[in-house]
């Protein structure tokens, strides 16, 4: 037993959380930097916490992942950051050659009081950004919300270069939220089949899924330019897929460049891929292809054919917020039951929506925001689930109870693929059956008595 | 840029040239200092002097961490009946968390709390308000799950600055548990200027709060201490199968798959074995000032300076049952060791390699290179000091900056009980006339070759010129440097956390990096990176099958 001190009964924790479902927002705002062509990340704090999310990064992508830090030691704690940033600024121009610097604060910086857009305003007037480059920055403070708020930070200050009045340019801004390279390819997909012109922000594809050539590119030929982001004050909407990944900078645009927003689930599983395509169809006002159709036929016709593996079949599931929304309802529509649902990302609401969603089980569903583990690993021992679905961390659990897992979120230190492979629309939809069916059906192989063992399933 | 457009015969000069160019008047001032052209070979005193232990350069890609990482990462999460808290926000913990592989056995007890991550998860109201309430009432709640024998806090960036006094609360939370030990670490990770600071925080507090506390002896012949081995990969196990075999007890190892009352009995051995001399040597001066065990230098990584540190300890104790044991089994394990060396060297003879790791690694794997006939060409530590690279002596010279002064030094005297010498001073005369070094850690610079490039604090940039500039075979640090090296062409080998494999220490281990090394410079996939058409493109005019 790995986790030979987890007790099955569950006693209330005030203060003290145990493996958490959560990280710090400045990794999510590195890793949404890195989906801005020619971006540089930079960490605004001492140079652990960059070492850290690049390390971090770098497991889960096996990707290079560049950032750079503002290396406080204690002088720069006790005297302010200023100095330390301004000089990371001429000296990442000068040896890194970036297009964009974009810093995200840490605890430390954010506890001193560091005004970034004060810094900023003070390198551009000492000269330290080239002309035509750009430093943009997001306060991340850690003791707030968690790494999905530092996305939706860094998110928000891109959707901030927008400038007001541009003049209107037929292209759709979609907000992805935090996916991985290959569900943001996905989605520019499904746009370009329905002949969409769109700005995609942030876009990691291209950047943490390059090829091995040889070469090395500290700035892939990915991303979304900094061009594109200044002209989506210009786009006839804005799509945020995510309430808490994306929404904020959609609402942004909304209110200040009146770019109407409408914010979705992400597009995980049947039900939200038809409202994501659905939404997309009418504000550009285009038709579905029959590509696409049939493409759901096909979702459509392997829940139908392997319906009886997934029903009734209990699900643990741990992840961030707008994931585990779409991914829950997914589940349902194949009439798996998810039991217990935890997220470590704050948010009432989360819990609000997983009950709606769920509301028609048979059993009421355990769901927590601001959870951890080690509550979902005691709900688990109380009531025990076929399938549990979350991050690497998972396997611990997995293991001690002897449950088919599957990797999904973030980070998966253990497992390839997800940089390649989507998970979002119709085709990440069947992507996500089979893993899941494979997982049940080689339990059920592996379980099953000789007589009842058949080849056929 | 492919292996057949491999450079050669840069001088080195110029290749320090070539990367200094890139920089900023400022910057390359500084990193002129930090990068040597070695001088020092064949046993010669070190003639060159670097630059180490000073701050990183804002902006600057490093491989550097932080004091928080070098304490509760290397040296104290290794430890499996210890309960680890952070104190801070979620993320320090959660980065802390199982990343070290550090493998545990969890022993008869069943103890076992690595896969344990536990963090007091402050929220603004605790920044603004202070977190110490919070912090109690999670040592409290911890103790009440688990009832493990002692708990340590650590304190993250915003705890330093908010003013916990998270000392305070432990004393409190320790006077109200009498079966557990509650003590904590100041490891902010702001102080200092890399891990560096945190390995001595960590000695300090450990050697406060814990070595000592076990006060009933110790049974078991030739008692020694293993500090500074970490059981990356399961290295320490193989240490453990080796010392056992050769009738040495270990009752203690700083840090890895280690216990809570092997700490506390430190007190009991007769001598200190330094694997990882940056990051535990404060603690072995320690005990040697308080208890009088004194300190060697040993290295089990390499087949070779497996046997040579077994036999340093031989000649310690100076016992012919243990020599001649230690001679046994040396010369039981070495057959197989040489026999795939041997057959391994075939395909690796005449390699390079970089090495960039820790504060000793990067030094101790140049032996195990050397016995597959591989070259280091370059290397340097990420948070290593003057005397790791110039040796032991030039410890007198350092100059104290701000930054290591703001790390508490502790005054350590002899015990009034239980200090005792383990050698006369007559018995140390005699082993040092002999030959036998106490004390004594040489550095890197006089193991490399003349004109070999040592940096200190190598950066992403300077490993990605050095790399296309001398093409070397493999190249070695940790995972954020792992995958830019790879692009170009290059396999990359983590030798903080081993990738994948492991262990390396002791005779299996140099079994395991001879096949890894092997596997890794001769893969076929490194001659992949151009398809056909990009290495031969003219097109012709017509279709071939035409």
């Amino acid at each position: 037993m790995l986790l030979r001190h987890t007790p099955t009964e569950v006693s209330e924790r005030k203060a003290l959380m145990i493996n958490p479902a959560k990280t710090c927002q400045p990794i999510g705002a590195m890793y949404a930097a890195l989906g801005i062509h020619g971006c540089l990340p930079h960490s605004h704090g001492s140079q652990g916490c960059c070492a850290y999310h690049r390390s971090a990064l770098t497991r889960h992508y096996k990707e290079p992942v560049s950032a750079s830090t503002s290396s406080f030691t204690e002088g720069a704690s006790v005297f302010g950051g200023q100095a330390n940033l301004l000089q990371a600024i001429e000296n990442i121009f000068t040896v890194y050659e970036p297009e964009v610097i974009a810093v995200h604060t840490t605890c430390l910086s954010e506890t001193i009081g560091d005004d970034l857009k004060q810094i900023a305003h003070k390198a551009q007037k000492d000269g330290k950004i080239p002309e035509g480059k750009f430093v943009i920055g997001a306060p991340t403070p850690s003791y707030v919300g968690s790494h999905v708020t530092g996305f939706s930070n860094m998110v928000k200050a891109m959707a901030q270069l927008a400038t007001p009045g541009t003049p209107k340019n037929g292209k759709v801004n979609i907000i992805p939220g935090w996916v991985e390279p290959s569900d943001m390819k996905e989605i520019k997909r499904l746009a370009s089949m329905m002949d969409i012109k769109i700005t995609l922000f942030p876009d990691t594809s291209g950047v943490l899924d390059s090829p091995l050539t040889g070469e090395y590119k500290m700035f892939p030929e990915g991303g979304v330019t900094m061009k594109e982001l200044k002209d989506t004050g210009g786009a006839t909407g804005t799509l945020a897929l995510g309430e808490w990944c994306s929404a904020d900078a959609a609402r942004w645009l909304d209110s200040k460049c009146k770019v109407p927003c409408t914010v979705l689930d992400m597009p995980f599983g049947l039900a939200a891929t038809d409202r994501f395509v659905d939404v997309l169809r009418t504000v550009a006002g285009v038709s579905v292809p029959d590509s696409i159709a049939n493409e759901r036929g096909q979702l459509v016709d392997l829940i139908s054919d392997m319906h009886q593996y997934f029903y009734g079949k209990k699900v643990a599931i741990f992840g961030d917020p707008d994931q585990l929304i779409s991914m829950c309802e997914f589940l349902r529509s194949i009439d798996m039951i998810p039991v217990h649902v935890i997220t470590g990302t704050p948010g009432k609401a989360f819990e609000k929506r997983i009950r709606e969603i769920t509301a028609d089980m048979p059993g009421e569903v355990n769901v927590k925001a601001k959870g951890d583990l080690f509550q979902l690993h005691q709900w688990i021992k109380n009531e025990p689930v076929d399938l549990l679905i979350g991050n690497s961390y998972g396997k611990y659990v997995a293991r001690d109870e002897d449950i088919p897992f599957l990797r999904w979120g973030f980070p998966i230190l253990d497992r390839q693929g997800h940089q390649y492979f989507p998970t979002v629309g119709y085709k990440g939809g069947l992507r996500l059956l089979e893993s899941i069916l494979n997982l049940l059906l080689d339990r059920k192989d592996r379980d099953e008595p000789e007589e009842s063992f058949e080849l056929v399933l | 840029m492919t292996k057949t457009k491999k450079m050669v015969q840069w001088n080195p000069t110029d290749i320090k040239e070539e990367i200094l160019s890139k920089y900023p008047p400022k910057v390359a001032r500084k990193r002129a200092k930090q990068i040597m052209i070695n001088e020092a070979s064949g046993g010669e005193a070190a003639s060159s002097e670097i630059v180490a232990n000073v701050r990183t350069i804002p902006g600057i890609i490093t491989m550097r961490g932080c004091t928080y990482a070098g304490c509760k990462g290397v040296i104290m999460g290794p430890t499996r009946d210890i309960l680890n808290i952070v104190h801070g926000p979620v993320g320090c913990s959660f980065y802390a968390w199982l990343t070290r592989r550090n493998q545990t056995d969890a022993g008869p007890d069943g103890d076992n709390y690595i896969p344990y991550c536990l963090t007091t998860d402050m929220q603004d109201q605790d920044i603004i308000f202070g977190g110490e309430k919070k912090l109690e009432a999670a040592i409290r709640e911890a103790y009440d799950l688990f009832h493990p024998k002692g708990i340590c806090i650590f304190a993250t960036c915003p705890v330093g600055l908010i003013g916990d006094d998270i000392h305070a609360v432990a004393r409190k939370m320790s006077a109200e548990y009498e079966d557990c030990n509650v003590f904590a670490f100041s490891c902010e990770g702001y102080k200092g200027v890399s891990q560096s600071a945190g390995h001595h925080i960590a000695n300090n507090q450990v050697f406060t709060h814990l070595v000592g506390e076990n006060t009933t002896p110790k049974e078991g012949d030739y008692k020694i201490n293993l500090l500074g081995e970490y059981n990356i990969g399961g290295d320490g196990f193989e240490i453990d199968r080796i010392l056992k075999k050769c009738g040495i007890s270990n009752i203690s190892t700083f840090s890895g798959n280690s216990t809570y009352d092997q700490f506390a009995s430190a007190q009991h051995a007769d001598l200190s074995c330094v694997m990882c001399h940056r990051s535990i040597n404060y603690v072995a001066d320690m005990l040697e000032t308080k208890y009088g065990i004194p300190w060697i230098k040993v290295n089990f990584i390499g087949a070779k300076s497996t046997a040579k540190s077994l036999r340093k300890i031989g000649e310690y104790f100076g016992d012919e049952a243990l020599i001649k044991k230690i001679n046994d089994v040396i010369a039981e394990e070495m057959p197989e060791v040489e026999a795939i060396s041997a057959e391994v060297r075939t395909r690796t003879e005449g390699k390079t390699a970089m090495i960039y790791v820790g504060g000793s690694r990067a030094h101790h794997y140049q032996d195990l290179f050397a016995e597959m006939g591989m070259k280091t060409i370059s290397a340097g530590y990420e948070f290593a000091h003057r005397d790791d690279y110039e040796g032991r002596e030039v410890i007198p010279s350092l100059k104290v900056d701000s930054d290591s002064r703001n790390i508490e030094e502790l005054t350590i005297e002899a015990d009034e009980k239980l200090y005792n010498p383990r050698k006369t001073s007559d018995e140390v005369k005699a082993l040092e006339a002999a030959g036998f070094k106490f004390k004594e850690y040489d550095g890197l610079n006089r193991d490399m070759d003349n004109g070999s490039i040592i940096i200190d604090d190598l950066n992403q940039y300077e490993a990605e010129k050095l790399v296309e500039i001398l093409k070397p075979d493999v190249f070695c640090a940790g995972i954020k440097e792992k995958y830019s090296i790879q692009k170009l062409g290059v396999p990359m080998k983590q030798l903080h956390s081993y990738d994948s494999g492991g262990p390396y220490a002791g005779f299996k281990g140099a079994v395991n990096f001879y096949h890894e090394m092997d596997r890794l410079v001769n893969s076929k996939v490194w001659s992949y990176m151009k398809a056909p058409w990009q290495e031969n493109p003219e097109l012709t005019a017509t279709f071939v099958w035409e």
